[in-house]
Parts: structure tokens; C-alpha cells; sequence
């Protein structure tokens, strides 16, 4: 994955608020995975518009932290989804 | 998952630490037009005037929904087969819950799908009966099917809705693994689910037409696994093991009455498909007691919750917190007792006689009996 590639949640994949568990959740086809406040945070920024770049532009601002750190933390996450069939880049 | 209660709600005691439900299986209707031969309905099936009526069922979502559910799997029978459906997946959407279609795609068209999504349905699973119409056919006992599944594939993708595929797999057809991950691919499936027959209920009755050897049952698990890795990315597999063939027993539901419920079209809930085959359990209905205590303080959601209920072996063995004692209606089946040691496992005293037992189905053969609905 290139900072200039731009990932995207696939169809049928959503993120929400659980209000009873009280954490955030990614709803995909026969999975509910609990997102902690990192995931939560790398897909609130993963809009299918801004590329891998521009969301750890904003995360790095947002949490003021290394850059390389924030980058293999996303890059990471984001990879696990894509292998999983939840996310596409492109 | 560890959860505490919601506030408010009919909680557990403090020292039990099971949360909410994850999941619910909402079976609307027994009605279907295909009668595969190990459809996991009960024998006794429900008919179509003792389905509970459209406004109940989106107020069980509802209730659902507060008690923690987040997916909401609507089966059946076909899910189809009921005019609401529409009306159906509108509440769940209304409700926030993810909607996720399971279907033989007999009642589908083209028009009624798209409806379904503009309405909100999030995912279709669609079932496989085989690689060919020949083979799909005859297993679900309707000519046609296999056509009709081919072209609600094509409209499912094209709609840009996930589609997973759903193949049993069983003496007759698990040879042909390799065709079904291609078809999966060729279809354009994200997710392919693998699952062994369970041997509840009808297919029970065709245990000696149905059996896998244990050759086939470990060629297909190798299949799977080479599979997994050559797909990483492009399809996801999803698989039930033969565990007839195996040592150690699946994690049932993930353990009894702590992630997923199931409500019948007649409004009673239960653990899992196959509760109805443990005769003392009693059923609360949505008809007389809300979701959340049947959830909660319902004896037969608390029958096997938790470790207490299990004898020796069971009780001080490592591995209770990976498979949480297994099947507890295989249990029922096999030892008469539904407490009793999973005879799957290599430490139950029935172990071996269920693995011959289930060696000497493989190696037999038998009609099929098809899944009828009373008239």
C-alpha cells in the first residue's frame, strides 16, 4: 500500500457506535469486529477519498506522534482488512 | 464477550460474566421451496398460520437492538417466501441493525432485490447446493434452483451488495471443493462458507446418504487450508469441520447462550437451531416475555451457560474455555443426556463407538429423504 493509493470500506462494511458495549464496531458480512480507539480513529479518517497519505496527515496531527510510528500502525490495520475482503484500494 | 449488562435491563448476577447477544437468527417462516435433505428446521415445521405476524417480528428487532444485537441474520426456510421481507429489512435498517439475507434465491427477481436494498439489506448469503444443476438439483429437490441461484449471483453483484456463498458439504459432494472455490471466485463471492452437515434434525435421517468418509473429510480440510492461502485477499473461507471425524468438539455457538440467540417462526427462542431436541428445555415466546429476559434469566438460555453446569471430564479440562464443552444437542443425540460429555471428544466413553458408528454411515449408502412441509 502507497501513500498515494486511496483505501475504501467495501460495500456492505460500516462502522458504528455500539451504544450498549459502549465501543465503536466495524459491521461486515457475518463479522462485528470491536474497533479499538485506534481503529476507530484510522476509519473515521478512511473516508474513499483521501489516499493513505492524507489520512496519516491527519492522524499525526490529530495525535501528534511520529509519523513512521502512525504509518506501520495503519498501514497494518488497513492490510488486515483488505485481506479479510472488507476494504479495497485503489 | 465480556460486556456488562445495559443499564436498566434485567442483568445478570455479578459473578456471571457472559454480555449480550452479538447475533440473532430470525427463521420467519419453515416455508421454502427447495427440501434439502439436511435442512437444519426441526422436524415438526412450523406452517405458514403460526408465523408470527410482521409487527411482531420488527418489534423483536427492535428489542434486539436495545438488548445489544447488532447482526440480524433473517433465514428461514427462504426468508422470501414472506411478502413483508421488504418490510423486514426496512426495520432492520430503521433499527440500525445489519441486515444480512440468507437465501436459496427462489422468490428473488431482479426488481424485489434491488427494492431490498434500497431498503437497506446489507449482504446476501446465498446457498449452494452443488457445482452443477444436476447435482444442486437433485439435493435441493427443486429443478430449476440451480439456474435461477446462478442468475440472484449475477444480480447480487451487480447490485454491489456482498455476496457470500454457502455450500454443505457431505458424502455426495464435499469431491467437488475445488469447483465450488472456483465457482466462488467466477461469481464474484467474497466469502465462501464450507460447512460439514450437521446431523440434526432432517439430516439425521440421511446420516448413511450423507456421511463423509474420514478420507474425504481431511482431504477437504486440506483443500480448505490451500485454498485460504492461494485466495488470501480475493475470498474469504469460512470452515465447519467433518467433527464426526475429528477429537476434540467444535466451539458450539461459541458456548451456550453467549453470543447468538435464534427465533422461530413461531415466536420461540432458543440457543441454537437445534435446542428443540433437548426435551426438558422450555421455550419463552416473544409473544409473552420480552427479548431481554429471555435473554437473561430464561432457564434455557442459563441451562449450559458458563462452566457450572459440566460433569468430569469436562469440568477441569483445559481446553472448556476453547470449545466450551461442545454440542450439547449432539450430546442429547448420542449420550441421551444432554449434559453429558460431547462424544466428538476423544475423552468421552462414547468416542468410539460414535466414531464407527459414524464410519459405518460413510461407508453406507441410502436413499435420501427429502425435508417435507406438513400440508
Amino acid at each position: 500500500m502507497t501513500e498515494a493509493e486511496c483505501p475504501r470500506l467495501l460495500s456492505g462494511c460500516r462502522t458504528k457506535y455500539d451504544t450498549v458495549r459502549g465501543n465503536w464496531v466495524l459491521l461486515a458480512p457475518e463479522r462485528a469486529i470491536k474497533l479499538d480507539e485506534i481503529g476507530a480513529a484510522i476509519l473515521a479518517e478512511t473516508d474513499g477519498e483521501r489516499s493513505l497519505g492524507g489520512i496519516l496527515d491527519a492522524l499525526v496531527a490529530k495525535y501528534n506522534a511520529p509519523r513512521e510510528q502512525i504509518a506501520g500502525d495503519v498501514v497494518k490495520f488497513l492490510t488486515s482488512l483488505r485481506d479479510r475482503r472488507m476494504l479495497e484500494v485503489t | 464477550m465480556d460486556a456488562p449488562a445495559p443499564e436498566g435491563s434485567a442483568g445478570p448476577s455479578p459473578s456471571i460474566t457472559y454480555g449480550p447477544p452479538i447475533a440473532m437468527l430470525a427463521e420467519v417462516t419453515h416455508r421454502c421451496p427447495l427440501s434439502c435433505p439436511y435442512c437444519s428446521n426441526p422436524l415438526e415445521l412450523t406452517k405458514r398460520d403460526g408465523e408470527l405476524p410482521t409487527e411482531i417480528w420488527v418489534d423483536v428487532f427492535r428489542q434486539a437492538a436495545e438488548l445489544g444485537v447488532l447482526q440480524m441474520h433473517l433465514s428461514g426456510g427462504e426468508p422470501a417466501s414472506r411478502r413483508d421481507l421488504e418490510e423486514l429489512i426496512s426495520a432492520c435498517r430503521e433499527y440500525d441493525l445489519y441486515s444480512n439475507l440468507i437465501t436459496s434465491g427462489i422468490g428473488l427477481t431482479e426488481k424485489r432485490l434491488a427494492a431490498l436494498k434500497e431498503r437497506g439489506l446489507d449482504h446476501v448469503q446465498l446457498s449452494l447446493q452443488g457445482v452443477d444443476a444436476e447435482m444442486a438439483d437433485l439435493i435441493g429437490g427443486y429443478k430449476g434452483g440451480y439456474s435461477r441461484k446462478m442468475d440472484v449471483a449475477g444480480w447480487t453483484t451487480a447490485l454491489d451488495l456482498p455476496l457470500t456463498l454457502n455450500a454443505v458439504v457431505h458424502e455426495k459432494n464435499i469431491d467437488r471443493l475445488p469447483d465450488m472455490i472456483d465457482l466462488a471466485v467466477t461469481m464474484g463471492a467474497r466469502r465462501l462458507e464450507v460447512a460439514t452437515v450437521q446431523f440434526h434434525g432432517w439430516a439425521d435421517r440421511n446420516r448413511a446418504a450423507l456421511m463423509p468418509t474420514r478420507e474425504q473429510a481431511k482431504l477437504c480440510g486440506q483443500r480448505v487450508a490451500e485454498a485460504r492461502e492461494r485466495l488470501k485477499g480475493a475470498l474469504v473461507i469460512d470452515y465447519v469441520p467433518a467433527d464426526h471425524h475429528a477429537d476434540y468438539p467444535k466451539p458450539c455457538m461459541g458456548g451456550w447462550g453467549s453470543t447468538g440467540l435464534n427465533v422461530v417462526p413461531d415466536g420461540r427462542v432458543m440457543p441454537c437451531h437445534a435446542a428443540h431436541t433437548i426435551p426438558h428445555l422450555v421455550f419463552e415466546n416473544v409473544k409473552d416475555t420480552p427479548l431481554a429476559d429471555i435473554w437473561w434469566k430464561s432457564s434455557a438460555f442459563n441451562a449450559y451457560r458458563g462452566f457450572d453446569w459440566m460433569p468430569e471430564p469436562c469440568r477441569s479440562c483445559d481446553r472448556k474455555a476453547r470449545d466450551f464443552g461442545g454440542c450439547r444437542c449432539q450430546a442429547m443425540a448420542m449420550a441421551g443426556d444432554a449434559a453429558a460429555t460431547d462424544p466428538v471428544c476423544i475423552k468421552s466413553p462414547l468416542h468410539a463407538q460414535m466414531q464407527a458408528s459414524a464410519q459405518a454411515d460413510a461407508e453406507s449408502d441410502g436413499e435420501l429423504t427429502y425435508r417435507i412441509m406438513p400440508k
